[in-house]
């Protein structure tokens, strides 16, 4: 690697991570200011833990992101089998495009014209309309994850498992679903990490007594820097960083790759 | 497990089998039949259609047109699963998470067998591969050749009627290739299957198979025994195919004693065997282990424009008098002075083992 | 023998519960999506034509379904073009659709400058660091998206670390406003969108053949010359899918101008946002929200028809 290289990969990681590192390091601050080093504490984690709103809500984004996420974990696999494995059946343009589309769609049309049609139907706002909301996005990142998986699958396995007998539920049960399982739990993992982070799709569809965690928390910095947030950001990165090693284990393994 | 005996009524019936992607005709009209217990291979460069064919007779393509039929049973609209029919895929598709005892026994469901009379069988399938004691194992902990037999023995698994295989020896290096050719071929007799091999290899097919059929853009173009293509091709695209060939442009002439026809090509007269109106362009096609070439004889004159020793054999290069090049080779000569390069030589052309084919 | 193992008298039931199955596989999905997807559009799209009301929904007209044909009839008369008319009239949503366009573009070109050599470095990293080095990329990408854009607050505030440093470097003699301005917006935008730019990037660059810059350099091309003719060429679809990642949601991007970009920030989804949530006006936010969609259909068009070449070419 040249020098060059080197010097322009060290400095994206930083930008990349000097936010996140001042996050964590002002959670442990004694001072409630950000420029004044005040001495280690973990007071603001003692606040964090008895805000009785902002746990409600996290509980509330954890049930949402379990629902949403096995949701779209089942829509995002069936549509990347039905794309790689059904051929060139027409309309499949249109099906890849409605499948992405939901991906790169600012937020804040999704939400409010997801909440519209939610008033429209009669659907009452909470916790069933976030989690239709954040399946409806999720999907489409399952549905990458499952397929690229998918690609690299060597078809001849299938089609050995038809010759040798198998029905073609138990070619999918036996063969296809044991060896894109790494790849549909890695999809599960980010859609639920995509719904427990979501903010602006949330505000729209979520009802009374529905608050989520970042909904919480955005309430709270709108109004400036607050330390008990930073203990609460840190303690979300770190169940983050656990989430992605064990995603990254799950797609990476050897068994897995043939 | 027990050896079959030869049931002609159990063969392979392909009528006029014909497959199309889009605008490319992949398998054109193929009839072919087969016999019980034949071992056959279909012959061909890549894209010839060979393994489309293949597919089709184990179910994961459907033919636009025509039958396959095996024994008595119709096999053209059965999915592939319900085809007494296996496949050993040139990949070899051994599944990553199962154990090669796993893998063996994954055709034996359904079958009706207890888990006894499935455990004796999955042991008879890793004797008939020695592979015994490698029931364990994950396919990724064994070797190329290994895989290889874990593949054959599952795919016999179920006692097939009839066993097909792609590029069968393909993923193997040359000398484990030779050894399992062997192999393969006592399988086959001792359970007496009838085997389809297909393989672009035409010294393969000729070591493995009973009769070869020869594929050409979609069409079967010459079915039989390995000799008979190799002594008595009918196009001078199966004379290349199945080794190397000499082919001498020419005009096919008189009628000769003992079956032989004239031909008059730029080299000069030649006798050969073949057919057709006098008058008609052809091609003499004649292998180069059959020419003879001396120092002082009768034949074409040349000079010998290139040497090469092969060890067993030597291969000669002869340039002809209107600069065309003829190859011989000859078995090395016991004594006596070898021929050197430079110097005038005569080729002899024995008519019996040349072939006139349509030019 | 075991042949009696398959049975042709059951075919025909096989191929329809197979047919089944893979109509369900296809079809749930797309039944999904087209409720909760298409439909909210369209949705979306009539009220952005009725007008406000005091009333719950807050909007008029609303459909009676059991109005029959003169209901249709009458819900049509009562739409109207009043919300696009306002929105063409006030320099507001012109000067919003051109900010927002302008803060995606400007950002979506400094990701490039700054993805390019990143992505570079990773595809030419060993083949041990390699993994680490996408995790790396990938951690910020998982973690929240909300956190990270606050974690610039601390950092950019005039009475923050960036203007604490430079005032203790003696860099500068008063602190920048860099909080609550376009500078802010921007480095939030480049900041939280750059693994969007940089693990595209990194897909295809990583699997060009290294052979391609070693014959590029055998033929006397300097390392410089071999990356602008030989490596970024042929990553540009990477390039592509990066970009277009990044500039669609961008336009319609709401946290990072609410949070860094202080109130003279104009973006439209911002805009939506105080129409819906301040003003409660839930025609004109659809006005928008349709102007909106209208500025990035142009784009997520093209991301397709890419992606679409893409899997032809490798397929």
């Amino acid at each position: 690697m040249s020098l060059f290289a080197r010097i322009a990969l060290s400095l994206a990681l930083a930008f990349l991570y000097v936010p996140i590192a001042v996050l964590v390091v002002y959670s442990f601050n004694a001072s409630k200011l950000v420029t004044v080093w005040g001495g280690f504490s973990t007071q603001w984690y003692g606040v964090l833990f008895r805000d009785g709103p902002l746990i409600a809500a996290a509980l509330v984004s954890l049930k949402v992101a379990a629902l949403s996420a096995t949701i779209a974990g089942v829509l995002g696999t069936c549509a990347a089998l039905a794309l790689d494995r059904h051929g060139r059946f027409r309309g499949r343009g249109a099906y890849t495009g409605l499948l992405y589309a939901p991906m790169v769609m600012p937020e804040v049309i999704t939400g409010l014209s997801l909440l519209l049609l939610f008033v429209g139907i009669g659907l009452d706002r909470g916790i069933a309309t976030l989690v239709i909301a954040h399946a409806t996005f999720a999907t489409g990142f399952v549905a990458v994850v499952v397929g690229a998986r998918l690609k690299g699958l060597d078809r001849s396995l299938e089609e050995a498992a038809a010759d040798l007998g198998a029905a073609p539920a138990r070619v999918f049960f036996g063969i296809t679903l044991p060896l894109i399982a790494p790849s549909v739990a890695a999809g599960f993992l980010l859609a639920f990490t995509l719904s427990l982070d979501d903010l602006v799709i949330a505000s729209f569809v979520s009802g009374p007594g529905a608050t989520t965690l970042p909904m919480r928390i955005y309430s709270q910095v709108r109004l400036g820097v607050n330390p008990e947030i930073n203990a609460a950001s840190t303690l979300l990165i770190a169940a983050v960083g656990l989430v992605v090693l064990t995603a990254s284990w799950l797609t990476g393994r050897k068994g897995a790759a043939v | 497990m027990h050896a079959n005996t030869v049931h002609p009524e159990q063969g392979l019936r392909l009528e006029r089998v014909t497959k199309r992607f889009s605008a490319h005709t992949a398998v054109d009209a193929v009839s072919l039949d087969l016999a019980g217990g034949e071992f056959f291979c279909l012959l061909g460069p890549s894209g010839c259609g060979k393994s489309t064919l293949l597919r089709m007779v184990a179910g994961f393509e459907t033919p636009d047109s025509g039958t396959i039929r095996l024994g008595d049973t119709d096999l053209t609209a059965l999915p592939p699963h319900r085809r007494p029919v296996n496949m050993m895929f040139q990949s070899y598709a051994l599944f990553p998470h199962m154990s090669v005892a796993a893998n063996l026994a994954y055709g034996l469901k359904g079958l009706g067998l207890s888990r006894a009379q499935s455990a004796e069988r999955v042991k008879a399938l890793l004797r008939l591969v020695r592979l015994e004691g490698f029931e364990a194992r994950r396919p990724d902990k064994l070797s190329g050749g290994q895989r290889q037999r874990v593949a054959l023995a599952r795919a016999l698994a179920r006692e097939p009627r009839l066993l097909l295989l792609d590029e069968p020896l393909g993923a193997l290096d040359r000398a484990l290739r030779e050894e399992t050719q062997g192999e393969l071929r006592a399988i086959q007799r001792r359970l007496g299957t009838s085997f389809v091999v297909v393989t672009h290899d035409a010294a393969e097919a000729m070591a493995l198979a009973d009769r070869i059929g020869v594929m050409e853009r979609g069409r079967l173009v010459q079915v039989g025994p390995p000799r008979d293509l190799y002594e008595r091709p009918a196009s001078r695209y199966v004379a290349g195919l199945l080794g190397d060939v000499n082919l001498i442009d020419g005009r096919l002439g008189r009628a000769e004693p003992g079956d032989l026809r004239s031909v008059e090509t730029a080299l000069g007269f030649l006798r050969a065997r073949g057919e057709g109106a006098a008058g008609n362009p052809v091609v003499v096609a004649v292998r180069p282990e059959r020419l003879i070439v001396s120092g002082a004889g009768a034949g074409l004159p040349g000079t010998l424009a290139e040497a090469t020793f092969l060890g067993d054999r030597i291969r000669y290069r002869v340039e002809m008098a209107n600069g065309s090049v003829l190859r011989a080779s000859a078995p090395l000569p016991a004594a006596g002075p070898a021929l050197s390069v430079g110097q005038g030589v005569t080729v002899a052309v024995p008519p019996e083992s040349a072939r006139i084919l349509p030019a | 023998m075991s042949g009696q193992a398959w049975s042709p008298a059951r075919a025909p039931s096989q191929r329809l519960s197979q047919r089944l199955g893979r109509g369900l596989v296809r079809g749930l999905p797309l039944l999904w999506l087209a409720l909760f997807f298409l439909v909210p559009f369209a949705v979306t799209l009539k009220i952005s034509f009725s007008s406000p009301a005091t009333a719950q929904p807050p909007y008029l007209p609303v459909l009676e379904w059991d109005g029959g044909l003169e209901g249709w009839r009458e819900f049509f008369e009562a739409l109207d073009f009043q919300n696009y008319q306002m929105i063409a009239a006030d320099a507001l949503y012109r000067d919003a659709a051109l900010s927002s366009l302008s803060y995606a573009a400007l950002a979506t070109a400094i990701l490039v400058l700054i993805g390019t050599p990143t992505a570079y470095a990773m595809a030419r990293a060993s083949a041990r660091w390699q993994p680490i080095l996408v995790a790396l990329v990938i951690v910020p990408f998982w973690t929240s998206f909300l956190i990270r854009v606050y974690a610039w607050i601390a950092i950019l505030k005039p009475e923050g670390l960036l203007n604490a440093g430079l005032l203790k470097l003696g860099l500068i003699a008063a602190p920048l406003p860099i909080l609550d301005s376009p500078c802010g917006v921007l480095i939030g935008l480049t900041y939280a969108y750059l693994p969007f730019m940089v693990l595209p990037l990194y897909a295809v660059m990583s699997r060009l053949d290294p052979s391609l810059t070693e014959a590029a350099a055998d033929l006397g091309a300097s390392r410089a010359r071999a990356f602008f003719t030989i490596t970024l060429p042929l990553s540009l679809p990477g390039l592509a899918a990066g970009a277009l990642l990044c500039f669609i949601p961008m336009v319609g991007e709401f946290i990072i101008p609410d949070l860094l970009g202080g109130s003279d920030t104009l973006m439209l989804g911002r805009v939506l946002w105080s129409e819906f949530f301040s003003n409660r006006d839930w025609p004109l936010a659809s006005a928008v929200a349709v102007l909106l969609l209208i500025l990035v259909v142009g784009p997520v068009v093209l991301f397709r028809e890419a992606e679409l070449r893409r899997e032809e070419a490798t397929r």
